[in-house]
């Protein structure tokens, strides 16, 4: 499905986007050069390749947006509510982090920003991201909820089961497919025995698109695209973005050598990377040198401080193992 | 205000009181508003209160408990409702990952005011997939509250409260309890985590869960004929569990029966002994005893039906053996009470 939606939007907001995409990139750099130490006790599925996925998907949509993840939910997260303390704060299991270390990298919210429920079973939030839908629906408010997840959630029945029901009760939902075409280590190829899952999904009624998830323009071309014709026609919209991963399912390396997968050459893994091309991209929104460096330097500061301010924060104490089992109402 | 309520009226009663009460509690499930609206439970909803607060579903039952989640935490009140608690098997990921966990994952900041209704036990003939209890597997799961009424009252009550209560409830009805009657003071909302003492006695404690309690009256009608004096304490809500009600009925009688309504190995029979038999240790005069289901999946055929659920015989010749007593002649009496009124075929 060819895109030809041109996205017009203010200089500020495509340093915005540009701050995002690069701050969940540094943010993944930080934690790779950091893992070693053994601080970060918590397994880590980062998003290199898929950055500019969550930030360009809620570009395109209200603040008001209610938003759901995976485990690789650092991208998302950080597209959220770029708020680095809270993000850091939980990977170092302490008390500033964003569930006070209960939660840690694959179950990180900000239910206070609308991203209510991360998951590390595959496809276990989309259920709820059509609850919280439905209830949106029910009380006819009009907003939106976005739910993002792996290829590897089109084989699990909750995918099916919710975009059934969704797609009945005419949601305004985007379910969002971030593909990079490997459920773990086996290839897609060996998984699914759909043609298209574009197509297989496109026999539901809902609005449907895909696009590169490496190129911000493209990403927000076909979100736009769907989240138009959902203005006027409610009803659910899956987006499938192709990307990368640069590297291993759970940890900080590269595993090219591993054998299931082969290294791209320099020339394919550069035009992948979706950084340089929010780089370009923000170039070509009329974003001068000078404003791309300062917010590079402000977002390495910001990172740096963050990191630094997570190591010192306290751990919670023992008597918080018990805090949060049940709410205090009942 | 009184009135006389069979169980499924209770459970319709307090799901109408609570959904004119908030218009953010609906009811949804298979079967809710079809012609025979579980069992009746569900009668009168999508009339009073339209279809978006009263409906069926897809047979997902799997992203539908998840559906519910996201609308709790979205500020909604759900009443997912299972007609029978077998079909809670295909949702346990979303309940045990998902519906247990999203308070403790965001650190108190998400509520979950969810109740999944789920209908249990013997009926006539079900077999192995249509007969489960489950409240064991439930209770296991921190974060899950569990409550099995024994009356309309309780079931009105209770209800109330769990619909009222900001986590999540696995409301567990008995089905041949459907049909008992009783009076019921409306608007009276029971506290989840307290027992109730449905008779006191001296000699022997029996903690009793959802239909056991019926057979734990009958057989302390009958023994009561031969001076032997029951304690029948039902825990109605499995977790929270009021241990503290029972421990008092131990200590005073001296002796304890677990007739749970579900498995023994590894159920809440075997909580109950464990507290009981800490709690109680140099008061107990007997060890404590455990009755259930017979560990095998549940046969159809009746004869083999009678044998895998407990009954008042069951817990009589418990009894006899513990205080030593010789077997009662009970060719005079009549069990099953509440069968008579139970035609199939479901």
């Amino acid at each position: 499905m060819k895109q030809t939606h041109s996205v017009s939007i203010s200089k500020e907001k495509a340093l915005g986007i540009y701050r995002k995409i690069y701050l969940a990139r540094k943010c993944e750099e930080a934690i790779r050069s950091e893992y070693a130490k053994d601080q970060m006790k918590t397994p880590v599925h980062l998003s290199n390749g898929a950055e500019a996925i969550p930030a360009c998907v809620l570009a395109c949509l209200a603040e008001t947006t209610k938003t759901f993840g995976t485990y690789r939910n650092h991208s998302l997260f950080l597209a959220v509510t770029e708020n680095t303390d809270r993000f850091f704060g939980e990977l170092y299991g302490r008390v500033t982090g964003c569930a006070s270390g209960l939660a840690g990298s694959m179950h990180l919210t900000a239910p206070e920003s609308g991203l209510f429920l991360t998951s590390a079973v595959v496809g276990t939030t989309i259920p709820p991201a059509v609850g919280a839908s439905f209830a949106d629906w029910y009380r006819n408010s009009g907003n939106y909820t976005a739910v993002f997840f792996g290829d590897g959630a089109l084989e699990e029945g909750a995918f099916w089961e919710s975009l059934n029901f969704a797609c009945l009760k005419k949601l305004r939902i985007l379910f969002v497919c971030e593909n990079n075409e490997l459920a773990i280590h086996a290839h897609v190829r060996d998984r699914q025995s759909s043609r298209s899952a574009l197509s297989t999904v496109s026999a539901f009624d809902c609005h449907a698109a895909e696009a590169p998830g490496h190129l911000p323009q493209r990403i927000m071309g076909a979100a736009r695209s769907v989240i138009e014709k959902m203005a006027g026609d409610p009803k659910p919209a899956f987006l499938s973005f192709d990307y990368f991963r640069y590297l291993e399912h759970v940890g900080v390396h590269e595993d090219f050598a591993a054998g299931y997968r082969s290294r791209p050459d320099e020339k394919t893994l550069r035009e992948k990377d979706p950084l340089t091309h929010a780089g370009i991209w923000a170039r070509s929104q009329g974003l001068g040198e000078e404003e791309i460096t300062n917010v590079n330097r402000t977002v390495d500061a910001q990172i740096k401080q963050s990191i630094e301010k997570a190591k010192s924060a306290p751990f919670p104490s023992p008597s918080m193992l018990f805090e949060h089992v049940f709410s205090a109402n009942g | 205000m009184k009135e006389t309520l069979t169980f499924r009226q209770a459970i319709n009663h307090a799901l109408s009181d609570e959904m004119a009460a908030d218009e953010n509690v609906f009811v949804f499930g298979l079967d809710v508003p079809d012609h025979k609206r579980i069992f009746g439970s569900t009668a009168g909803l999508l009339e009073k209160f339209g279809p978006k607060r009263c409906f069926g579903t897809p047979l997902s039952e799997d992203a539908m408990t998840g559906v519910a989640l996201g609308a709790a935490i979205s500020g909604l009140r759900p009443v997912h409702t299972h007609i029978r608690v077998d079909f809670m098997i295909l949702a346990m990921n979303q309940i045990v990952n998902m519906v247990a966990n999203a308070h403790y994952l965001t650190a108190g900041q998400l509520k979950v005011p969810l109740v999944i209704r789920a209908v249990i036990g013997r009926g006539w003939g079900q077999g192995a997939q249509h007969s489960k209890s489950l409240q064991s597997v439930f209770a296991h799961i921190p974060g899950l509250k569990v409550v099995m009424p024994s009356s309309p009252q309780d079931a009105y009550g209770l209800l109330r409260s769990s619909i009222r209560d900001d986590n999540p409830v696995i409301f567990l009805e008995h089905r041949w309890l459907y049909d008992a009657s009783g009076e019921v003071e409306l608007e009276t909302k029971i506290p989840l985590g307290r027992a109730k003492i449905h008779r006191e006695g001296k000699d022997v404690t029996i903690v009793s869960t959802s239909w056991m309690n019926v057979e734990a009256m009958k057989a302390a009608e009958i023994l009561a004929k031969r001076k032997v004096s029951l304690e029948v304490v039902d825990a109605r809500t499995i977790y929270p569990l009021d241990g503290e009600t029972i421990i008092q009925s131990v200590k005073k009688t001296g002796r304890c029966i677990v007739a749970d309504y579900d498995w023994i190995f590894c159920g809440f029979s075997a909580e109950v002994a464990a507290q009981v038999s800490k709690a109680c240790f140099g008061k107990l005069k007997n060890p404590v005893e455990r009755i259930g289901f017979a560990h095998t999946p549940c046969p159809t055929t009746r004869p083999l039906e009678n044998v895998f659920y407990p009954s008042a015989v069951t817990i009589i010749r418990t009894i006899e053996k513990m205080l030593g007593l010789e077997e009662t002649d009970l060719s005079g009496e009549t069990f099953y009470s509440w069968e008579e009124k139970f035609k199939g075929p479901f």
